[in-house]
């Protein structure tokens, strides 16, 4: 495997690609006889294209994104699979400081039942003022910002597709966007809602934990037909992701590892906010108030990185519930097929199976689609 | 057929602009700023939608046209629109295309290959460019250092190129390099 090209690998600039690039530049991937070259993306389409068209060998991708690339969901099907996972949540809901002011004036904002009952108090005032409607930033159709935001507006009586605006922005983009007045709030991954915070433009609402407690968010993804080409790839990744995870889970080294991923070639933001990041202890706003969370950014802890096809499933669920796609018993085949535990366990052993998903509202996922499905009372199924 | 090029870079743009003219495109359009980029678009309301890959838009792009509500929702060009070179070879030069269906494979073969060989030579154009910039950059740094020696050393100009030269040449090294030592110190010493 050391012979011949290299290992191409796409990212886009976020800590939850931390276990792909401390792999690779702590020497993990070469020692698993890997030589491998990172490529840092602008976009997910991009990320996506050159995955399908094997320009990439392997990505940093998001979970929702590799189950639709399985089901073919607005673009053509190219069969994915995610052997390990690189991340569980990460993101969190940062809002303008202008609605955050708003947000508290209508009462208590730190459980998320109350904020987003607040959220909604604020949008059926602006309709009934005849106001433009909020408009909140994620990064794609298909991820878990996407997914997280809606689940939580929903719970307060919050229709996002009909109440609000969402749009979809590269990660970087969400600041600058939010300083410009172009957008009310953002959900998206570390540590861009801290960095919203540092430039006093925003305000950090939620961890992304406490909407949904261990939600899927980025996996490697390959494609199915590469696993075939070198059936050694996949193994030897997921066995340098597993010790690159392992490594920066030992909080000794999390100064070493926040100042790797602070160079311009990976995340580059400072490595004091990315090791923020990593002890999972954000500040929210100008005033330094601080909130703690171990769950704030998962990497290897619990048996994080063995795929579960559950994840895959709830991923599906969500689809449903937003219209992006239709049920059939051989979609939810299909996008369980992309998340391959038995890849994983061939090469790094069995891990026990990880908490369940777990949202701070509404029914449990348990494989039965429409019974979850219709206890939602906002979703727009088609 | 309408086409929008979405592209920052306003040279790029032109050159691709004058080739789709040339090939009897005549409706082209450009966008150079992303701002009320979805609205633009449907003003125009084109068949084909050209992107740059380092414009950042395409996830915001992919994103509307997946909850407009308009019937000519434009997808991603892909294999089963065209073959899997010329996908291949427009992701190299750095070009990406939306297209609303009802397109002929060939003409949109046509556009595609077009786009790539104008991104090839915008790229071979920026690549001179910048050669030879660094390249007079090389000559200025060159003259500097053979005027220091000639004064240090009382040397005409070519015996102090010569001696430059021999340094490079024992040292294994480029010209400019041994320059940019003399000129290191040449100041550590003032």
């Amino acid at each position: 495997m050391t012979s011949g090209a290299p290992v191409r690998i796409g990212f886009i600039p976020l800590v939850d690609a931390a276990a792909l690039l401390i792999a690779v530049d702590k020497g993990f991937a070469q020692a698993e006889g890997l030589a491998v070259e990172l490529i840092r993306e602008v976009s997910w389409a991009n990320v996506r294209d050159k995955l399908a068209i094997g320009r990439f060998d392997a990505a940093h991708l998001l979970a929702p994104m590799a189950v639709a690339s399985n089901l073919g969901l607005n673009h053509v099907r190219v069969p994915l699979v995610a052997p390990v996972n690189l991340a569980m949540n990460g993101n969190a809901i940062a809002v303008s400081t202008a609605l955050y002011a708003e947000l508290a004036a209508e009462g208590p904002t730190a459980h998320p039942a109350d904020s987003a009952r607040a959220l909604a108090g604020i949008v059926a005032r602006r309709k009934a003022q005849g106001l433009e409607p909020l408009t909140f930033g994620m990064t794609f159709p298909f991820s878990m910002h996407n997914y997280q935001l809606r689940y939580w507006m929903a719970e307060g009586g919050v229709d996002p597709d009909e109440d609000l605006r969402l749009i979809a922005l590269p990660p970087p983009y969400m600041v600058e966007n939010l300083a410009r007045g172009q957008l009310d709030g953002f959900c998206v991954g570390a540590p861009w809602s801290s960095v919203a915070v540092d430039l006093g433009v925003g305000v950090i609402l939620h961890f992304g934990c406490e909407i949904l407690a261990r939600a899927p968010e980025k996996v490697l993804a390959l494609r199915e037909a590469a696993l075939s080409g070198d059936p050694h790839l996949a193994a030897a990744l997921i066995r340098a992701i597993a010790q690159s995870a392992a490594y920066i889970d030992d909080p000794q080294h999390h100064d070493e590892v926040s100042h790797i991923l602070a160079r311009p070639e990976y995340v580059g933001v400072d490595a004091k906010v990315i090791r923020r990041v990593l002890t999972g202890q954000l500040r929210l706003n100008a005033q330094n108030e601080e909130r703690e969370n171990a769950d704030y950014l998962i990497i290897g802890a619990e048996g994080a990185m063995r795929p579960d096809p559950r994840q895959a499933e709830w991923i599906y669920a969500q689809m449903l519930r937003w219209g992006q796609t239709r049920y059939s018993p051989a979609m939810a085949d299909l996008a369980k097929a992309a998340w391959r535990p038995d890849l994983f366990d061939a090469a790094f052993g069995a891990a026990a199976a990880g908490r369940d998903i777990g949202a701070f509202a509404g029914p449990v996922f348990d494989g039965r689609y429409a019974d979850y499905l219709a206890r939602f009372a906002i979703g727009r199924r088609i | 057929m309408k086409i929008v090029i979405v592209d920052e870079s306003p040279v790029r743009s032109l050159i691709l602009q004058e080739g789709l003219r040339e090939a009897g495109f005549t409706q082209v359009e450009r966008i150079g700023e992303t701002h009320n980029l979805l609205k633009r678009i449907y003003a125009i309301d084109p068949d084909v939608i050209l992107i740059d890959l380092e414009n950042p838009s395409r996830d915001t792009l992919e994103q509307m046209f997946q909850v407009s509500r308009a019937v000519r929702r434009p997808v991603a060009m892909f294999v089963d629109q065209s073959d899997t070179a010329s996908i291949q070879a427009s992701v190299d030069a750095g070009v990406s295309a939306y297209i609303v269906d009802g397109l002929k494979k060939e003409r949109i073969k046509s556009i595609l290959d077009l786009c790539i060989s104008r991104f090839n030579a915008f790229c071979k154009l920026q690549d001179d460019l910048e050669r030879a910039k660094s390249d007079l950059e090389d000559r200025k740094t060159i003259d500097r250092a053979k005027g220091i020696l000639m004064a240090a050393k009382k040397l005409s100009e070519e015996d102090a190129y010569k001696m430059m030269r021999g340094a490079a040449m024992r040292e294994n090294k480029k010209i400019v390099e041994i320059a940019r030592s003399v000129i290191t110190a040449a100041e550590m010493f003032k």
